[in-house]
């Protein structure tokens, strides 16, 4: 097993810059995340760490070792790719032994290898089967036990569930991290999903336009997002942004969101002046119904049975609170909204205001 | 009402007389079109000449038949020398064209070095200019080379139309097999021989098999470099044997030239009908996980 270090990565293809120097240490053991939307430089990232992909600048540790110019196979990795890429017209056992066939292992090892990945994945009868014959899920599990086959120091997966129904992706997330779990192989994850990010990552890489924009743990970029887009990437329903300008109010500051309504103003460090632009964040579920809230009329009541979603016009914006409580609020009624929390942002270049 | 809706579609097909008209009779016609010259040559190589020749006889049906020609053809002429000769050109000139088809086709497809785009379009210009003039640069070649009237001025030549062909073809092919397939065996350890003849040969079967047909139909009718080439009797192919040892002069030897075409054709047939599905498969192409 093996950390994984990232040094000002760069890469571009041709003139067009796609990774703009990254930076990222993945301890030993970790299970690492790289989240953003498509076209964020995540998956050419992972590549790059594969060796799939040549580096323009910076450089790739495994372990301690640099491995820019190393070949994909001598690099000690397991790669399990978006569509699985297993060999069509090789069997369940020969996909999974294929890796130790090239490495010229004896046949009894190669067998037990593979017959012990199988019984982890629950693979055992299947074996002699084609990709072909198999289920989405069972495929999954297949590129999974050709990876776990080669005991690598770091396990790569790109995507791997996107081609899955949401239900069985559910229950594959769960597999994965069970599995990581048991194995604590170094893992580095890409997924455009910020849910598979929140739930299996211990360390998530917020990526945007070939730039990090916050490392840190699942809960940790939920509490404490460093940016707009952080805030608005983490989390769902996603965060309500609206737009105000500081003002005195009475000993304290206030936010006017417009129309006249005030919110008081988050307590930051930064010293607020009145007049100032501010983006308020707030989370759905951080508003509260409630007397001493900012009125809001109501556009539309989604009760999911757990909680309900209310969507509602505040201060000339559409925004959306989950609250535990049901309620029947009718289409164009007026009610009252207290956000409990809130978060403020710069809205030129979307940095947090602490 | 919903029911007749939820029928529609192939629906046309089911009463006889709609599906004689729609189904039955344009197969029919096509057929008809396509294997007369085949049933022409059958008719005529078991006729006896009198029949050939007589004008009151019936041209489409024999009375006695006979098979007069087809012993002139065996015994008094080279016609199995040329079949093995015939059999040993193409089924050389398609093994090396083969080789060098699937390595060309990998590399121009899958290695994307530079200038890869330009060599495939070259490779194809080469296809584009006809044997018919070819053959006079290669002739002079093939002298210089001294291999005039040997079988190998024909193994050296055929692959000259068939790599373009065959590369083309299997450039096609290689290009439906996910990249991933490749970049997935890289990490396992493959070499780029490893990952050639491992993962993409196996997958590319159906391809290479369609290619293989093809490139043997082409060197088994192939017909001017064989005519150049080759002088001596015992040297020549099918093709050109029966039509210049079976015409003599203004005499055309018919039934034992229909004999020949008809035994010539045999081969050709056989392999097509072995590998026919998987012919289809290659010309559609798509790997299917």
């Amino acid at each position: 097993m093996a950390s994984v270090t990232l040094k000002d990565v760069r890469k571009a293809f041709g003139s067009t810059p796609v990774v703009h120097g990254v930076s990222v240490e993945i301890l030993d053991g970790e299970f690492a995340v790289l989240v953003g939307p498509s076209g964020c430089g995540k998956s050419t990232l992972l590549r790059m760490i594969a060796g799939l992909e040549e580096i323009t600048g910076g450089a790739i540790e495994i372990g301690g070792r640099v491995v820019n110019d190393v070949l994909p196979k001598e690099r000690d990795i397991a790669m399990v790719f978006q569509n699985y890429a297993l060999y069509p017209h090789m069997t369940v056992a020969d996909n999974m032994g294929f890796s130790l066939k090239l490495a010229k292992r004896p046949r009894q090892e190669i067998e037990d290898r593979v017959r012990e990945a199988a019984k982890i994945l629950g693979l055992t009868e299947y074996l002699e089967r084609y990709p072909r014959q198999l289920s989405g899920g069972q495929r999954q599990r297949v590129a999974m036990g050709r990876a776990i086959v080669r005991n690598p120091q770091v396990f790569l997966f790109d995507e791997p569930l996107s081609n899955l129904d949401a239900k069985l992706r559910v229950q594959m997330r769960t597999e994965i991290k069970e599995l990581h779990q048991r194995l604590k192989t170094t893992s580095i994850y890409v997924t455009h999903d910020q849910i598979e990010a929140m739930t299996m990552a211990d360390k998530i890489v917020v990526m945007n336009a070939g730039r990090v924009e916050q490392i840190g743990a699942p809960l940790e970029l939920y509490d404490d997002p460093a940016n707009l887009f952080v805030a608005g990437f983490i989390g769902s329903p996603a965060m309500n942004f609206l737009p105000g300008r500081v003002v005195a109010n009475g000993a304290g500051l206030a936010v006017e969101l417009g129309g006249g309504v005030r919110v008081a103003a988050p307590r930051v460090q930064a010293p607020l002046a009145p007049g100032r632009e501010v983006t308020v964040g707030v989370r759905p579920e951080h508003f509260a119904v409630s007397a001493q809230g900012v009125p809001a009329e109501v556009i539309v009541v989604e009760p999911t049975g757990a909680d309900t979603q209310i969507f509602c016009n505040l201060a000339g914006v559409e925004v959306s609170a989950v609250v535990r409580e049901r309620h029947a609020f009718r289409p164009g009624e007026a009610i009252r909204l207290a956000p409990q929390l809130a978060y403020l942002f710069d809205p030129g270049n979307g940095a947090r205001i602490r | 009402m919903a029911r007749e809706q939820d029928t529609q579609g192939m629906d046309y097909l089911v009463s006889l007389p709609r599906r004689v008209v729609t189904v039955y009779l344009p197969v029919l016609v096509f057929l008809v079109v396509l294997l007369f010259p085949f049933y022409w040559m059958v008719v005529t190589s078991f006729k006896p000449n009198e029949e050939l020749i007589s004008r009151e006889a019936n041209p489409f049906w024999i009375v006695a038949p006979t098979l007069a020609h087809f012993k002139r053809l065996l015994f008094q002429t080279e016609y199995p020398q040329w079949m093995w000769n015939t059999m040993l050109v193409a089924v050389v000139a398609t093994f090396l064209s083969l080789a060098a088809s699937v390595l060309a086709a990998y590399a121009i497809e899958r290695l994307r070095f530079r200038g890869a785009r330009e060599t495939g379009l070259a490779i194809f210009l080469a296809y584009l200019v006809p044997p018919s003039i070819l053959f006079i640069p290669l002739a002079a070649m093939v002298f210089r080379l001294g291999l005039f009237d040997t079988k190998f001025a024909l193994i050296l030549t055929y692959p000259t139309f068939l790599v373009p062909f065959a590369t083309w073809l299997l450039m096609g092919y290689f290009r439906s097999i996910p990249y991933e397939l490749e970049e997935c065996a890289l990490i396992d350890g493959a070499s780029r021989w490893q990952i050639l003849t491992k993962i993409i040969l196996p997958l590319a079967v159906p391809g290479l098999i369609s290619a293989g047909i093809f490139a043997f139909t082409l060197s088994w009718n192939e017909f001017i470099y064989a005519l150049t080439f080759i002088q001596s009797s015992e040297q020549k192919t099918v093709p050109v044997g029966v039509v210049t040892e079976l015409v003599e002069g203004d005499v055309y030897h018919w039934g034992a030239l229909m004999a020949g075409a008809l035994l010539g054709s045999v081969p050709v047939a056989i392999v097509y009908s072995f590998f026919v599905e998987y012919y289809v498969a290659g010309m559609t192409g798509a790997v299917k996980e």
